[in-house]
């Protein structure tokens, strides 16, 4: 049963921004391929009568009220960025040059 | 098959018009004016220093899990019923994966398949146009209107221009990161014809309006509280199969909402005319010289990868909490101007005049103080809106409130002061010096009630301008003008001019 194709983990490595090797991918494709067969087991018990489960809690409208609490504090919200200026996260260059 | 293209070459709109029907999807996005974030008690103020209002939840630290805002979800029930929609019994959020720097989750909370409201209209009223086009209004259809989370702020740094072309880095704020938003989406709006652009500003303007009396958001545009992006394509007259679309980002005024689809349409149609295709993409408006250029096109990468979000339960308003929300639902502003209008015997330019200073609101509580329709019209949008002008505030922000005015229209209509002595009073009113009878009192404003003194005067200023006197009596009334200007003059202005005019006429022998 083999769905998942070298081509779709490439392509869902290079959504993920992860980069794999040639080797990486025949070893990964084979076993997620595998993995996505396990899960696809409980489909085969699940009868037309047990509906899809996105949630395993039977609960609903879980809402906080609309009251300020207190936030990090700018020095804190910053301590894990790699690089900051000016209280804000410097980032890499956002577009490639052309 | 053909090329696709991008290309900046335009044919004049109504030429375009005669070969080629536009159809327009308007995505509007709305940030609630809630105290605090989406999924988190991070409060939402504009204007505080970077990166003072985070929390692991809205910087997506390992671990920190997100509570949905009760106030936001009942504001986007609010508007999904302002709009006529139906209001899903069930949804749920779902993760929108993609990385992007002002999305320190590197994903967004969002819906998916499963959105809070869904299927409504709204009636936009489109105004006459400066080429003879009528008035008429025009039904939106919404296709849906779901619950999602604003992104941070970048900056981008280096290059000449501050813009992310040629930056060698950039900075983020993640103040803004999580702030609630309300997408708005359309169904494709076909029909309008050449009237497409201006039925697309008119639909902004409507919704910023409904949206502002919901009280759900500040609905400040220049501020990105409502920001628009304008899907437009061609077909050509007579088909019914919808042209490559493309999508032009952040439009945020009425003005450029306009403008940008009125582009697009020019420059589709060169495009369809030189046999090439359109290139799917996103576009970059450009305010100052009035083009889209081309942004990004449509990719691999917009594989949003959406699966239901496992850390929030699902969203279940009952039909009764559904009631209880309509019932605070505002009168309909379109259906409340038209109302008012009638109520106060404006014309269509005085009305408009009147929405357009933003003054609706403190005109119809002027008048409930009291005050005439037209006095409160006078004032507000005159010398009151002047004096906001000038001052850079809000009319509603110069310390004179509608009691004020009514107050002082019945000083006005009593008799005790004419215009421009009003407007002194005005002038201790902004200035903090009390109401306008205090202010009146304080300044010893007050119209000589007493003939004796105004006939004193009238006398004197007849006496010295015989040859004016020959020309009212020879049948020039008008002229009795610069005989007022000389009276009230003696008068140090504290005189009633209309009386001064009875008098003068009086005393040259002629009727009014």
């Amino acid at each position: 049963m083999s769905n998942l194709s070298r081509d779709d983990v490439a392509h869902v490595a290079m959504l993920a921004r992860i980069q794999l090797e040639d080797h990486e991918l025949d070893r990964l494709a084979g076993q997620l391929d595998q993995i996505v067969g396990w899960v696809g087991q409980v489909n085969e018990v699940a009868a037309d009568d047990v509906p899809p489960m996105s949630h395993p809690l039977p609960l609903v409208n879980v809402v906080r009220p609309d009251e300020v609490r207190p936030s990090l504090s700018q020095e804190q919200a910053l301590a894990n960025a790699p690089e900051a200026e000016d209280g804000r996260f410097a980032v890499p260059r956002i577009l490639d040059e052309e | 098959m053909s090329v696709t293209t991008s290309s900046q070459a335009t044919v004049p709109f109504a030429e375009a018009l005669t070969r080629y029907e536009p159809v327009m999807g308007l995505e509007v996005h709305v940030e609630l004016s809630t105290a605090t974030k989406m999924f988190c008690g991070c409060a939402t103020e504009f204007g505080a220093e970077p990166n003072t209002q985070t929390c692991p939840v809205c910087l997506g630290l390992p671990g920190a899990l997100p509570v949905v805002n009760g106030t936001a979800v009942e504001s986007a029930i609010r508007i999904g019923l302002a709009l006529n929609c139906r209001i899903a019994e069930w949804c749920r959020f779902a993760r929108k994966n993609y990385f992007y720097p002002d999305m320190p989750k590197n994903f967004q909370t969002s819906q998916y398949d499963e959105p809070i409201a869904f299927d409504g209209w709204l009636d936009v009223e489109v105004p006459a146009n400066e080429d003879g086009g009528p008035a008429f209004t025009f039904r939106v259809e919404i296709e849906r209107a779901h619950m999602e989370e604003d992104t941070g702020k970048s900056t981008h740094v280096g290059g000449s221009t501050g813009r992310i072309h040629g930056a060698e880095y950039s900075v983020v704020d993640f103040n803004r990161a999580g702030i609630p938003l309300i997408e708005i989406v359309t169904k494709p709006m076909v029909g309008a014809g050449d009237r497409a652009p201006e039925v697309a500003r008119a639909y902004v303007a409507a919704l910023r309006d409904l949206l502002r009396a919901l009280d759900v958001t500040h609905g400040r545009m220049e501020q990105g509280n409502i920001r628009c992006d304008a899907n437009v394509s061609l077909m050509p007259v007579g088909s019914e199969t919808f042209g490559t679309r493309t999508e032009t980002k952040n439009v945020n005024s009425l003005r450029s909402v306009e403008r940008a689809v009125r582009y697009e349409i020019t420059r589709h149609a060169a495009v369809l005319d030189a046999g090439e295709a359109i290139l799917q993409e996103t576009r970059h408006w450009h305010e100052d010289t009035g083009v889209t250029t081309s942004g990004r096109p449509k990719s691999d990468a917009d594989d949003y990868r959406y699966f239901p979000e496992p850390d929030l339960v699902p969203v279940a308003p009952s039909r009764e909490e559904v009631e209880r929300l309509r019932a605070t639902l505002p009168e309909n502003p379109a259906e409340r101007r038209r109302r008012l209008q009638a109520d106060w015997g404006f014309s269509d330019l005085e009305m408009r005049d009147v929405v357009n200073a933003g003054a609706v609101d403190v005109i119809e509580q002027t008048v409930a103080a009291g005050a005439s329709p037209a006095a409160a019209r006078k004032w507000w949008t005159g010398d009151l809106a002047r004096r906001a002008n000038a001052d850079g505030v809000a009319v509603t922000d110069l310390g004179v409130t509608p009691a004020h005015i009514a107050e002082l229209d019945g000083l006005v209509t009593g008799g005790r002061l004419n215009d421009s002595m009003a407007r002194q009073v005005v002038d201790g009113v902004v200035a903090g010096e009390g109401t306008p009878t205090q202010v009146a009192d304080a300044r010893g404003l007050e119209l000589v009630q007493d003939d004796s003194a105004l006939q004193a005067a009238v006398d004197k200023v007849v006496g010295a301008n015989p040859d004016i006197v020959e020309r009212i009596r020879g049948g020039k009334v008008q002229a009795a003008g610069a005989l007022i200007g000389q009276v009230m003059k003696e008068m140090r202005g504290q005189a009633d001019a209309a009386r001064a005019r009875e008098l003068i006429l009086a005393t040259v022998g002629v009727e009014g």
